[in-house]
């Protein structure tokens, strides 16, 4: 049945989606139309192809028609061709006689005339028709998984999700950019809606990362470069150095106390610049590991060569190597989760709420040190000009929901918001003012918080704030940021004066997001978040096989939604490298040797080297293990020569004679 | 030019990036012109410029190749050689008397389902100004031409059949 023409059998269906097609294309007459073309021999439509009387159909008509060739004229490819393959094979016809033509997603769902979009389909449907005469029996290459996996970023979604695969027995590579694990979870006080204690519910969870035998963790480190793919990902991490020896550091501090500085003096990163740190320090108590690390930028020695280096005296354990380089470790991973979060959003770049200009406004990143026990002010709420707040305003969605910054809602922001609000009435007994354009608490417990909120005696402005001033107009209003608000609920424009302000920042994706987006090979939706492969049926995988997602990289989430898609992307990667081989398409490329003119085109244009040329038969050759499938080599040969499984020339170009022959 | 002309217009679309595209762009409801017929290929570099000659020759009023951005090719680069020789092929349309509007390259992400919407229908718009471009029908012309010279200058017949001979090939891809 290889390829004769005349002993092509084909068995066509069209699809009805429900309506979703049906509304759009005469279905009816696309498989009239399909049944008087060359090699038909069945063809039906049907109101949901994808069930399983949809699939029994095609194996039935398999059977009893002797039918070689399937065409499914449905959704996209990237839904239910695998559906559809499957429903073939188990029939006994190779998976690879069936063709999938997408009439929903480039045909009903974007065409409103429904002659013109019956005629389109029928037009695909022909050309369909015309390639599969063409198509050839495909095996499946198996190639094997490694077991290890990488995952980039050690937030709550990174420890989540390298703590459940550690636990199933698998070796970890957790890699990580700042000196400690954490992310920002580690800078909180309260979480919301149930105010426990963030670095009760978190450290915990950051000591068992590094104690576990299978996590191996690089913190203060980063990935270079990747190579390979799904099952076999080589890896290149680039540790910074230390200057402490991590493995014989116990984190003691005696050095921190013996250093030259005797006043920290340098802005502290962790505590938002907040506060102070020295050049040889730990980034706060519970880091993890525990371990100090020098600031090349700040430390003496570094800087003029004429330190003393009392640190290195302190230390008992000898610890300290000035000398130390940044190391490169090399790993090979089956899979890869990627976790690297988020970053809040720069107010200063909306200048109307007076950030970076009134010292008295803050990020609520900021206010998140200030109200936290280990925090720079020792969880007393002071402001940098050394009061205590006694009004505070807190403006929500600031960045977020605006045209002029970034359209999404960031989800968070309300809630945090509210709990930030209990938090200052708490701790500095402040009146708090909360300006919010909507309330949104959709969440187990939220609504009921926001309720709690409201019993607490917090005021809640509905209004975007439009400014914030130190003009005053009255008495009551000197010495004081006036935050200007049109109330839409009162119906009027206000005055409200306060002594503080904390901006509510938005979420928004990292600033090497872009780089970090190519490196692993993976997308980015349009605001720039990391994209999953499907919005709701594969949120955690991405377009590359074996990367996943996991926490706010993928978008806008809180704490509990990170943890559950952290437990998700582990799932996934555990479920690839249990399975210990995946089956790869089997579109390679390979060459007919005895067309093979020797011309060497081909052998520069493969970006995986697959190419290479036997000096002794003068011909070049495919290594298919190594071809990824992508053709531009069989594009390039000047003689024809070389293949592609499931795109050769003549399928692509009975494609183009059939979907241009109804002239 | 017939009065309601509808331009076909032949999209080669990489799986990764502007397969994808046009796919979100029918998840959201997008709605655009029913003329470009998109045949699904792995990576923008398995474009063949025959099969732009291809489809021109096969009575295509336009052609329009989808690909991901520059750095964002699934196979690192593919995208780049289709641009190489898109660049090369682009001279020879121009010898050939087709307009620039009628083949187009486009780098349209995953993401940008609405670039899918407004370059399909910028192009449906422009090569409908343009007219049909019937290159079959440009082809029997020439053919035409070249057998009357043949019968009017029966020495010079060979190269003329080389000539004919070549516009055939063009036809039929060989
Ligand atoms: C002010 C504020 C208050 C909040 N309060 C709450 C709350 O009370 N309750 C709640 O549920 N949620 C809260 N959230 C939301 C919460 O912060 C997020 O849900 C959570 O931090 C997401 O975790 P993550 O691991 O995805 O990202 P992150 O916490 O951002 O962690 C990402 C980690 O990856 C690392 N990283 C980034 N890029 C790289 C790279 N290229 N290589 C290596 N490592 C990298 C980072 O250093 C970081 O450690 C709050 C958010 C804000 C802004
Ligand atoms: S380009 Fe074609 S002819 Fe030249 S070496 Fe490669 S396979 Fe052989
Ligand atoms: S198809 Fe692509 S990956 Fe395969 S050998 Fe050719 S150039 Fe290399
Ligand atoms: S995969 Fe899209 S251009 Fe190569």
């Amino acid at each position: 049945m290889e390829n004769g023409d005349s002993k092509v059998r084909i068995g066509f269906y069209v699809c009805h989606c429900g309506t979703n097609i049906a509304h759009t294309v005469d279905v009816a007459s696309v498989a009239k139309y399909a049944a008087g073309l060359p090699g038909v021999v069945v063809a039906r439509d049907y109101k949901y192809m994808c069930s399983d009387p949809g699939q029994d159909l095609i194996g039935e008509d398999i059977r009893e028609h002797g039918l070689n060739r399937i065409v499914v004229a449905a959704c996209s490819p990237c839904l239910h061709e695998a559906t559809f393959r499957t429903a073939t094979a188990r029939a006994g016809l190779n998976p690879f006689f069936c063709h999938l033509v997408n009439i929903r997603e480039h045909a009903s769902w974007v065409h409103t005339d429904r002659a013109a979009a019956t005629e389109k389909v029928q037009d695909l449907v022909r050309a369909a028709c015309g390639r599969v005469r063409h198509h050839k029996a495909l095996e499946r290459k198996r190639v094997t998984v490694r077991p290890e996996v990488l995952i980039v970023g050690g937030g709550i979604a990174g420890i989540q999700a390298a703590l459940t695969i550690a636990e199933s027995g698998k070796k970890v590579y957790l890699v990580e950019r700042e000196p400690t694990i954490g992310g920002h979870m580690a800078m909180f006080d309260k979480t919301f809606p149930t105010l426990d204690c963030a670095a009760c519910i978190l450290t915990p969870k950051m000591s068992q990362v590094k104690a576990h035998p299978n996590i191996t963790l690089w913190t203060y480190s980063e990935v270079m470069g990747v190579e390979g793919f799904v099952g076999n990902f080589k890896v290149k991490v680039r540790r910074k150095p230390r200057y402490v020896n991590e493995e014989v550091c116990v984190g003691c501090m005696e050095c921190i106390e013996a250093c030259m500085y005797k006043q920290p003096k340098f802005d502290d990163e962790f505590n938002q610049r907040l506060g102070k740190r020295k050049p040889v320090y730990i980034p706060f108590p519970q880091a993890t590991p525990k371990v100090v690390l020098i600031d090349p930028e700040t430390c003496l020695h570094f800087k003029t060569g004429k330190c003393k280096q009392p640190c290195i005296a302190s230390c008992s354990r000898n610890a300290f190597d000035f000398n130390a380089e940044e190391k490169i470790e090399d790993v090979e991973v089956g899979a890869i989760i990627v976790a690297t979060g988020f970053k809040p959003f720069d107010p200063a770049r909306s200048p109307k709420y007076g950030y970076g200009h009134f010292p008295n406004v803050y990020t609520s990143l900021e206010v998140e040190r200030l109200v936290n026990a280990s925090g720079p002010t020792g969880g007393e709420i002071v402001m940098r000009d050394g009061r205590k707040p006694k009004s505070v305003g807190i403006v929500h969605c600031v960045g977020s929901r605006n045209l002029q910054t970034n359209r999404w809602c960031s989800k968070v922001c309300c809630m945090y918001s509210l709990k930030l609000a209990h938090l200052i009435k708490e701790h500095a007994g402040a009146e708090v003012y909360n300006f919010y354009i909507d309330m949104r608490t959709p969440g187990k417990g939220y609504e009921e918080f926001y309720n709690q909120l409201l019993e607490e005696g917090v005021h809640f402005v509905r209004g975007k704030v439009a400014e914030v001033t130190d003009w005053a107009m009255t008495p009551e209003e000197e010495g004081k940021l006036v935050m200007r608000v049109e109330d839409t609920l009162a119906g009027f424009v206000r005055r409200i004066p306060v002594d503080m302000v904390v901006l509510s920042v938005g979420l928004e994706p990292r600033e090497d997001s872009q780089e970090v987006r190519r490196m692993f090979n993976i997308s980015c939706s349009s605001e720039g978040f990391f994209l999953e492969r499907h919005p709701k049926l594969a949120p955690v995988d991405t377009a590359t096989d074996g990367v996943y997602l996991a926490g706010a990289c993928q978008g806008p989430k809180d704490i509990p939604d990170s943890v559950a898609q952290a437990g998700a992307a582990a799932a996934q990667a555990m479920a690839l490298i249990d399975k210990g081989y995946i089956e790869m398409e089997p579109n390679t490329a390979f060459i007919e040797e005895k067309e093979c003119s020797g011309c060497k085109s081909c052998i520069p244009l493969c970006p995986y080297t697959a190419i290479s040329f036997n000096e002794a038969t003068v011909k070049a050759v495919i290594n298919e293990a190594l071809c990824k499938g992508c053709g531009t080599c069989v594009a390039a040969c000047p003689s024809g020569s070389i293949k592609q499984n499931l795109f050769e020339d003549v399928e692509i170009f009975s494609e183009i004679e059939e979907v241009l022959a109804n002239a | 030019m017939p009065e309601t002309f509808e331009p076909r217009i032949v999209a080669f679309f990489c799986n990764w990036c502007t397969y994808t595209a046009a796919d979100l762009a029918g998840v959201s409801r997008m709605r655009y012109a029913p003329n470009v017929r998109i045949i699904r290929l792995m990576c923008s570099g398995r474009v063949d410029p025959q099969f732009i000659l291809e489809a021109f020759a096969r009575g295509a009023d336009g052609v329009l190749i989808g690909g991901c951005h520059p750095n964002d090719c699934h196979y690192i680069e593919g995208n780049y050689k289709c641009l190489r020789r898109f660049r090369l092929l682009r001279r020879m349309l121009d010898d050939m008397g087709v307009e620039e509007k009628r083949c187009r390259l486009e780098w349209i992400s995953a993401s940008e389902g609405d670039k899918v919407k407004k370059v399909i229908n910028e192009m449906v718009e422009q090569v409908r100004a343009l007219g049909p471009l019937d290159l079959p029908g440009r082809f029997r012309d020439w053919d035409k031409e070249v057998a009357a010279l043949e019968h009017a200058a029966p020495g010079a017949s060979e190269p003329c059949d080389a000539h004919a001979h070549a516009h055939k090939e063009e036809a039929t891809h060989a």
